[in-house]
């Protein structure tokens, strides 16, 4: 595949730290989210470490990418991910939560100013990206070197406005625009196929004009094929179906929707930053 | 004092008074609206547990529907089933319902005249960590300005759970405000409530002994705010400022003859609520005065602000809303009194 065997280390190992800020912040803050930001590390991993035009040293440097975090409460995947890259002190992501941090418990533009956007209230971030996409094709035309990427949750996708969106996206045949859903299988009061059923998911993307691709959300050779694919295509927007596994990386709140807004306590974050440090127990641990 | 005839909490002063979350009791008082009234049916929008309809679901989940995150379509879904002879109640976060889907409400709820009822709740700054997307600090002004919608906002979990019985009694729309966090047990089960009744919580033994105004103040409060109103009435009352605190659960329609009483006793008055000062309680508040009888008035809530992460205990200082707050206000109301 595309990614050099070397390339693919790098992440992992890159992921494996940005889990393990994300169980220490969220034990730090004493409330917050892990599934969602657990499953979605390597997709962010991938974005912030190879795929994105950007530069944390000059957030605002007019021709990067955009990024709109469209469900915000996984925002401790974003800080952290966003701190390993350089943007700001990963020693700053114990304030998650906390009075007058920028680190807001959901992503506040205003405060932390590198950020595309605000989000916490679901649905809204991919109208935004379409936004953002449109004006820019009113400036650059259909060959802008820029790349639009939207996140959203499955359980997001419950929210009419998404659909307004792709809708919208899909007549405008904006090419340069990526969707990558987290596709966890789980939302707050259960499994999004009991609380309200998504599948067929490609079809009914396909059916809004999008090109649909779906993958391991952990594999970082799919990812990166398919985001090459997403940005090969010229006549429509795409969609990334990733399916991830609910707080992967700690087998113990595996897919399990509990956990989707609960923050580990004491011996869970103790047991979940062993699991990670030992690759599930695949090394030991150098203090073991 | 705490007003005998409201029978509070006798506990309501000690330092480990017993606490519920306001929405526990609206919970509670949903279980207790559906086993006497079979009409009753509940909608939840993907947050069943942290707004306590859980306990309705599980004893009655034929008339329990799992709605998804999806809260425009709750309250017109809500609106089709009234219209079928059902008493709906939906439930979010009142950031979403009433937040998001407020022309829905407006239209398919209200002026269609649907006897639908809305709980939303994590309302006020004291959602805390999560931040200022999830602050609802709006949401009275929203509901207040619909045509014949009742607003209710209870000030602990007792109160909120007979609002909740009572608000199938009656036909219109009406909006429940709850709050997330841990709030003291004020009232008791013989607390009389009635919606649109105000109620006097606090008054000073002196209060009527003086027949000059001078020193007199009224609060009115409502939600979470009214203990730490009456903690501050406590205090006032400690350093002989005379004080009525008056509980104002239900914000519309207002019980105007309380309101008007209480500025004609004291000629100034301190209005408390855990929202953005323009368009809350505190603005009905004025609104009726200013007709009737216009006296100074100090505000405490959000001034034009958005909230952010933090405990609730920082929030409500930060933002204005702590019992000094409280406290400042009345003595610099007492410096606007003309007499
Ligand atoms: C408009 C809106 N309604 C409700 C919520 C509350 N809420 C936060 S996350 C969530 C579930 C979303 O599910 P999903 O997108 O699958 O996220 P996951 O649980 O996988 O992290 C809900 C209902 C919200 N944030 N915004
Ligand atoms: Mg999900």
């Amino acid at each position: 595949m595309s990614l050099e065997y070397s390339k693919v280390k790098e992440l992992e190992l890159k992921a494996n730290d940005i889990r393990q800020s994300i169980i220490q912040m969220l034990l730090e803050a004493g409330s917050g989210h892990t599934a969602g930001p657990l499953d979605m590390a390597d997709i962010f991993t991938y974005l912030y470490f190879h795929a994105l035009k950007h530069n944390p040293k000059n957030p605002t440097w007019k021709d990067r990418d955009r990024l709109v975090l469209s469900n915000g409460h996984i925002c401790p995947v974003l800080y952290s991910t966003m701190a390993h890259a350089g943007y700001f002190p990963v020693a700053e992501l114990k304030t998650l939560r906390k009075f007058g941090s920028r680190l807001q418990g959901h992503p506040h533009r205003e405060w932390l100013p590198s950020l595309e956007t605000s989000s916490g209230p679901l649905g809204s971030g991919l109208s935004q990206i379409v936004g953002m996409a449109l004006a820019d094709r009113i400036d650059n035309g259909r060959t802008s070197g820029k790349q639009f990427y939207c996140l959203t949750g499955d359980g997001e996708l419950d929210c009419g406005q998404i659909w307004e969106a792709a809708m919208l996206a899909g007549k405008e045949k904006i090419q340069n625009l990526t969707v990558i859903i987290d596709r966890n299988n789980i939302q707050i009061d259960g499994f999004t196929e009991d609380i309200m059923p998504l599948n067929p998911l490609d079809d009914k993307w396909r059916a809004f004009g999008w090109h649909v691709q779906e993958i391991d959300g952990h594999n970082f050779d799919m990812i990166d094929d398919a985001v090459g694919q997403a940005h090969a295509v010229f006549d429509r927007p795409s969609v990334i179906i990733a399916n991830t596994i609910a707080s992967k990386g700690v087998p113990e709140f595996e897919r399990r929707f509990e956990w989707h807004g609960k923050p580990p306590n004491k011996e869970e974050a103790d047991l979940a930053l062993r699991e990670l440090r030992t690759w599930r127990g695949k090394i030991k641990g150098e203090h073991e | 004092m705490l007003n005998p005839s409201q029978k509070l909490n006798p506990k309501l002063w000690d330092k480990d008074v017993e606490q519920a979350p306001i929405r526990k009791g609206f919970g509670e008082g949903l279980l207790a609206a559906a086993e006497s009234d079979e009409r009753v049916v509940g909608l939840c929008a993907d947050l069943t547990e942290s707004t306590q309809m859980h306990l309705f679901k599980k004893k009655f989940p034929d008339r329990f529907i799992e709605m998804g995150v999806a809260e425009q379509n709750l309250a017109s879904v809500a609106s089709g089933m009234a219209a079928m002879g059902k008493i709906p109640f939906i439930t979010s976060y009142a950031m979403f319902s009433p937040g998001r889907n407020w022309e829905q409400i407006r239209t398919t709820i209200c002026y269609n005249d649907m006897p639908v009822k809305i709980a939303g709740s994590h309302a006020g700054i004291s959602v805390g960590p999560d931040g200022g997307t999830h602050q609802a600090v709006e949401d009275i002004a929203l509901m207040r300005v619909i045509p014949r919608m009742v607003v209710i906002s209870p000030c602990d979990a007792i109160e909120a759970k007979k609002a909740t019985e009572l608000s199938v009694k009656i036909h219109n729309p009406v909006y429940i405000r709850l709050a997330k966090q841990n709030t003291p047990i004020i009232t008791t089960l013989e607390t009389p409530f009635e919606i649109g009744k105000a109620q006097v919580f606090f008054v000073s033994i002196d209060y009527d002994a003086v027949s000059i105004k001078k020193g007199r103040v009224g609060i009115v409060a409502t939600g979470a705010l009214v203990y730490k109103a009456l903690q501050a009435a406590r205090k006032l009352d400690a350093e002989g400022i005379l004080v009525k605190v008056l509980n104002l659960a239900t914000i519309k329609p207002l019980d105007t003859e309380a309101i008007e009483t209480l500025a004609k006793e004291t000629g100034g008055i301190v209005t408390v609520e855990e929202h953005q000062v323009a368009g809350g309680m505190g603005s009905a508040v004025a609104e009726h005065l200013a007709q009737t009888v216009p006296v100074p008035i100090e505000f405490i809530g959000v001034q034009d602000q958005f909230g952010q992460s933090g405990t609730p205990e920082e929030l409500l200082s930060h933002y204005g809303m702590g019992e000094t707050d409280i406290i400042e206000a009345v003595k610099r109301l007492l410096e606007r009194k003309p007499f």
